[in-house]
């Protein structure tokens, strides 16, 4: 049984938005394999519940008239580790999202509550930032999009207003044409996991798959919300892939911009290890999904 | 038929695999109301005062009880049957609520409400006072001269126990054997260890959550269902608490979703017995949640070891020494019982050529509170003697399975502290067996010289297991079997069935016994104490040798009374027999059996000359034959309980107190790769091989085995409980608690070295707990072999890992 003050379903967007809007004390829920474990500690019981779970235009992937990939945010893990579209151009992320949990957490979670719910470690929330995605979010004042670069505001709190909903993410053409990558979650045990650490390498190669033309690299946990690691990336990038230097590279540039914590989970010393031994595995197995040869 | 050894479906299994099967909480009756226990907030104090106004003014609440309203009585809470000898009865340290707070999260009040919000929000409004003291987290901080003791009612200080055994004489002690060996041998030519080690407090983690349901009747009589694996123990311990005769008090123990040792500890039964006197007639239920049974219900002791051992250079264990301090939690439970398992098990494993000695402590602290877990100490003494006797061999450059093949405890081993003996002995036959799987001589030389980060490694641990308690406790179980009129039977047992198979092989045995088919067994699954036989519960891995020579000796006697009922008929197959419809069935036997026997006819038949077999009742000269068979067991019965000349519900109903013991042993060896960088070890391939007598069911045996290994590998890796230095706990969930999943356990094998055991009721001996034992210190030991790192601390977690391997400058 869940403290739960009301329940209510909202048809659209909009219906959501006022329904948000009408009661303080209202908090949106979709997939609920956050929400719920909240209530049930007693940190959000008593609340007034808007579900968004069953609008239909929040659900499915698709491509804008100029490309873009929209993900639509309710849309769920397992959908989307499953969709054409993803398998296509963002295999990254759908193998990412495929890491969450177990099963039923996948089939129930929405990447729409992952990014939302600002966590940095989320495990979309790396691939996210390497492909530069768009957040859309609708309000009372109306549409907005923003950068997920500037997404994230601290650790759990993001941009987001209460009454707005986030209906989905847009990763431009420029974003996934010609680009491939790896992330790799690092949990203590295989499954049924929060990441310790994750890591997300998106890659693109110059045609004949020699040097890197273009380069991402960002982390969750290595910092209080996911970080891309601009100085790691601008090292590597023109690089030929057969130099052996570039993962040391990598990694030692990453080490500077991150800022890992210690707590009772992991010391500070130990995720250190992580992204750096993390940051080369990843790039390594990117260079690999683009077609290149590794030495 | 033989049905001992036979893979006999588990009788349980459609039950369980349909959902038909109850557990406690699916017979629940309809208007039960919902209770939640109100945990302290401080670590360490006394409640001073509740203010309850808000909460009581929650719709749906009916009553809050608090600490200072319940029984001013003290009682115990381990599974131990009750002992007459007031020395050694189980330490009574609490009571239903406690005004003195021990840990973090005590219980100090109870919420009874209409449903489980109205409770939850009722808890929130709840505001406690307290007086604080600061808490004693650990055994040093506890054992500190200024620390506060927890109970001083009961102990000057917090220290439950301290003992100390030795081998080697009573004067023993091992800075006099190191002198010894070192004027003996030479310093140079000797290997010392000295090493202190570590092993966690975790937790059983069975699915099923403590759970259970109480009324009170017209009479006053309370009825408790609950997931529990000691029903006629938690009986006599609500009557303790609750201040009443053992008589007004009812449990009844449907099916149980695991328990591992967490239910051998009268829980929440007495409070929840408590509650149900205040709602007046009205059944209440009270369900711990997952959190609460972390670190509020019981965990295994997390033990300190200061380990030493020497040996010679060429492999001669000479002595060895163990100081353990049991941190035992804000309450007492078992007491001194598993660390002083520990000790002995420490020193009977190894045949030190001058001795050893074993000293332990068992300490209150400001935490949740141990008891017993599968294998009750021994985990932890195993890791102490497993990883002390790998780092002498890895220092000495011995082979570890050769030093053990010399220096193990030998055939016929006998403890002299408790005269338990090793009467059927396979430890070394384990160890072969396990080496040829593993290829250890193969791959002790292929992974010898290995660089770079990622490497391999292979290791083994091995282990003794006694069955059962005595001389330590009492053992007695009691069987009931009961004749049906068509010749089947039912079979009651105040043993438990929790998921281990008991079920299955009680009545496997009783088949064997008596001669009744498998499939006409009814085995009483439940147990109600009300109506089933005396027994202790499941624990200790007892109930297969304990409650299983009970289930023989009864099967026996029910055989003696079919039997003589059977030479009955055929006596008087002429007389009263003649008029009844088995008549001429019966006749045309006794023809059959003296024609065939060339008896003269006037002879008188004692039941010595029949026997059982298949249902059958047979004449024994000719076992194997049909012509033996003389008619059908339901002929018996139905002539039994309707005769009008000697009517007899044939039954019989034994107990047996069991005054035998003997060790069950075995190995584990593993195979792993270290991935150094990223600190994980991953195990390509294990194997357990026990020695534990005779096979009951061979299918049953292997799974038990599955699951201890599967406890094993979480030991070894991922598994502890963690605590703030409030003495809070940090980690009391399923997420961050880490048992391990699917995706974590590699192939687990499982061999097994069959000897019968004489003692033994069917050559079976200990099974149920040992599987959990060796995992643990052979991958340990896999790890020394792999890299060179000795950790004396488990689990092995990654984060461990790369800051020993960062030590060693191998990252």
């Amino acid at each position: 049984m869940y403290d739960i003050k009301s329940f209510y379903e909202a048809a659209s967007v909009q219906d959501a938005i006022a329904a948000l809007c009408a009661d303080e004390n209202a908090e949106i829920i979709s997939g609920g394999t956050d929400l719920l474990i909240r209530i049930r500690e007693g940190k959000a019981a008593g609340k007034t519940l808007v579900s968004i779970h069953n609008i239909p235009e929040l659900k499915g992937i698709t491509y804008d008239e100029d490309g873009t990939i929209v993900i639509g945010a309710a849309t769920s893990f397992s959908h989307l580790t499953n969709h054409e579209i993803i398998k296509k151009h963002l295999n990254m992320l759908g193998e990412a999202v495929d890491q969450v949990g177990g099963p039923q957490i996948r089939n129930a979670g929405t990447i729409g509550g992952n990014i939302c719910n600002g966590a940095t470690s989320a495990d979309s929330a790396a691939s996210m930032q390497t492909l530069n995605a768009i957040v859309v979010l609708e309000g009372p004042e109306g549409l907005r999009e923003v950068p997920v670069s500037a997404f994230y505001t601290g650790p759990g709190k993001t941009v987001r207003s209460r009454t707005e909903v986030c209906t989905a993410f847009k990763i431009t053409k420029e974003n996934y044409e010609g680009w491939a990558g790896h992330y790799i979650k690092y949990g203590k045990r295989n499954a049924m996991e929060i990441a310790t650490l994750g890591c997300a390498v998106w890659i693109r190669l110059s045609p004949d798959k020699q040097i890197i033309e273009d380069v991402r690299l960002a982390y969750g946990v290595a910092a209080p919300t996911p970080i891309r690691c601009r100085k790691a990336e601008y090292a590597v990038r023109d690089r030929d892939i057969s130099d052996a230097a570039i993962y040391e590279l990598l990694s030692k540039n990453a080490l500077e911009e991150v800022s890992p914590r210690t707590s009772w989970r992991a010391s500070r010393e130990f995720r250190l290890q992580l992204i750096s031994e993390l940051g080369k595995r990843a790039l390594k197995q990117a260079i690999i999904n683009a077609g290149g040869k590794t030495a | 038929m033989k049905t001992i050894g036979q893979n006999f479906k588990r009788v349980d299994a459609y039950g369980k695999v349909t959902g038909e099967a109850k557990y406690t909480s699916d017979l629940e009756p309809g208007g039960c109301l919902v209770a939640k226990v109100i945990h302290s907030t401080i670590a360490n104090g006394k409640v001073l005062d509740f203010d309850l106004d808000a909460a009581l003014k929650v719709p749906g609440v009916v009553r809050i009880v608090t600490c200072f309203e319940v029984p001013d009585l003290q009682f115990p809470t381990a599974g131990h049957p009750w002992s007459v000898e007031t020395a050694h009865q189980d330490i009574a340290d609490r009571k239903l609520l406690n005004e003195r707070v021990r840990l973090y999260g005590d219980d100090i009040a109870a919420v009874i409400a209409e449903n489980e919000i109205a409770c939850i929000q009722a808890a929130r409004l709840i505001r406690v006072k307290y007086e604080e003291y600061e808490p004693v987290v650990t055994v040093e901080q506890a054992m500190s001269e200024d620390a506060t003791p927890l109970h001083p009612d009961l102990r000057k200080d917090n220290v439950i126990a301290h003992t100390r055994f030795t081998m080697g004489g009573a004067d023993f002690t091992y800075e006099t054997a190191k002198t010894r060996a070192e004027e003996e041998y030479g310093a140079e030519n000797l290997i010392e260890v000295n090493a202190v080690m570590n092993t966690p407090r975790i937790s059983h983690c069975h699915i099923e959550l403590p759970t259970s349901w109480a009324y009170m009747d017209h009479n006053g009589k309370i009825t408790v269902t609950s997931s529990t694996q000691i029903p006629h123990i938690a009986r006599r311990v609500i009557a303790q608490a609750l201040g009443i005769p053992v008589g007004k008090v009812r449990v009844i123990k449907p099916y149980i979703g695991g328990g591992f040792g967490n239910k051998q500890d009268v829980l929440y039964e007495p409070l929840n017995a408590y509650l149900a006197t205040l709602t007046g007639g009205r059944p209440v239920k009270l369900e711990i949640s997952r959190e609460e049974t972390i670190s509020g219900t019981r965990t295994r002791h997390a033990i300190k070891g200061e380990c030493k051992g020497i040996a010679t250079r060429d492999g001669r264990l000479l002595a060895r020494s163990l100081k353990a301090y049991a941190n035992n939690g804000g309450y007492a439970s078992h007491g001194h019982a598993i660390c002083a398992n520990c000790c002995t098990v420490f020193k009977d494993l190894y045949a030190d050529a001058y001795g050893s000695e074993a000293e332990g402590f068992t300490v209150w602290t400001s935490s949740a509170s141990a008891g017993a877990m599968r294998a009750y100490g021994i985990p932890q003494s195993d890791f102490f003697a497993e990883a002390l006797t790998d780092d002498i061999c890895y220092q000495a450059g011995l082979d570890p399975l050769q030093f053990r093949m010399e220096n193990c405890m030998p055939e016929g081993f006998r403890d002299p502290g408790n005269g338990i003996t090793f009467h059927s002995y396979g430890l070394k036959a384990c160890m072969q067996k396990g080496a040829e799987r593993i290829g250890w001589e193969e791959k002790r030389r292929l992974y010898a010289d290995q660089t770079g980060t990622v490497r391999r490694g292979v290791g083994m641990a091995i282990f003794c297991y006694k069955t059962g308690v005595y001389p330590i406790s009492l053992e007695t179980a009691s069987a009931r079997m009961i004749l049906n009129q068509d010749g089947s039977m039912q079979l009651q047992l105040g043993a438990t069935e929790i998921g281990q198979g008991s079920d299955t092989v009680f009545t496997q045995m009783a088949a064997e016994t008596t001669g009744i088919p498998f499939d006409q067994i009814y085995i009483v699954s439940a147990q109600d104490t009300d109506v089933v036989p005396f027994d202790t519960g499941a624990y200790a891995s007892r109930q297969s040798y304990v409650t299983g020579m009970a289930v023989k000796k009864c099967g026996e006697t029910l055989r003696e009374r079919i039997l003589d009922y059977a030479a009955y008929m055929l006596n008087h197959s002429e007389t009263d027999m003649a008029k009844t419809m088995h008549a001429e069935v019966v006749a045309g036997a006794k023809q059959r059996m003296l024609g065939a026997l060339s008896l003269p006819e006037n002879t008188e038949i004692t039941a010595e000359l029949l026997d059982i077999k298949d249902g059958q009742v047979i004449w024994n000269a000719q076992p194997d034959t049909d012509e033996g068979v003389l008619f059908d067991l339901s002929v018996i019965a139905e002539t039994a309980f309707y005769s009008l000349d000697r009517a007899e519900h044939i039954t019989a109903e034994v107990t047996n107190q069991c005054k035998q013991n003997t060790f069950a042993s075995g190995c584990c060896f593993v195979d792993i790769e270290v991935d150094m960088a990223v600190g994980k070890i991953e195990v390509k391939d294990i194997i357990n091989v026990h020695d534990s007598g005779i096979l009951l069911n061979p299918q049953l045996a292997a799974g038990q085995v599955h699951g201890g290994m599967s406890m094993g590998l979480g030991y070894a890796l991922s598994e502890e409980l963690l605590y703030d230095e409030n003495g809070r706990p940090l980690n009391n969930n399923l997420l961050d608690y880490k048992i391990p999943t699917a995706l974590d356990t590699p192939k687990l094998n499982v061999e097994f070295i069959e000897l019968a055991d004489p003692t033994g009721p069917y050559g079976n001996k200990a099974l149920g707990e040992p599987p959990a034992i060796p995992v643990a210190p052979a991958i340990r030991n896999a790890l020394l072999h792999a890299t060179g790192v000795a950790l004396h601390e488990l689990p092995m977690t990654p984060q461990r890992l790369i800051e020993a391997f960062q030590k060693a400058g191998l990252i």
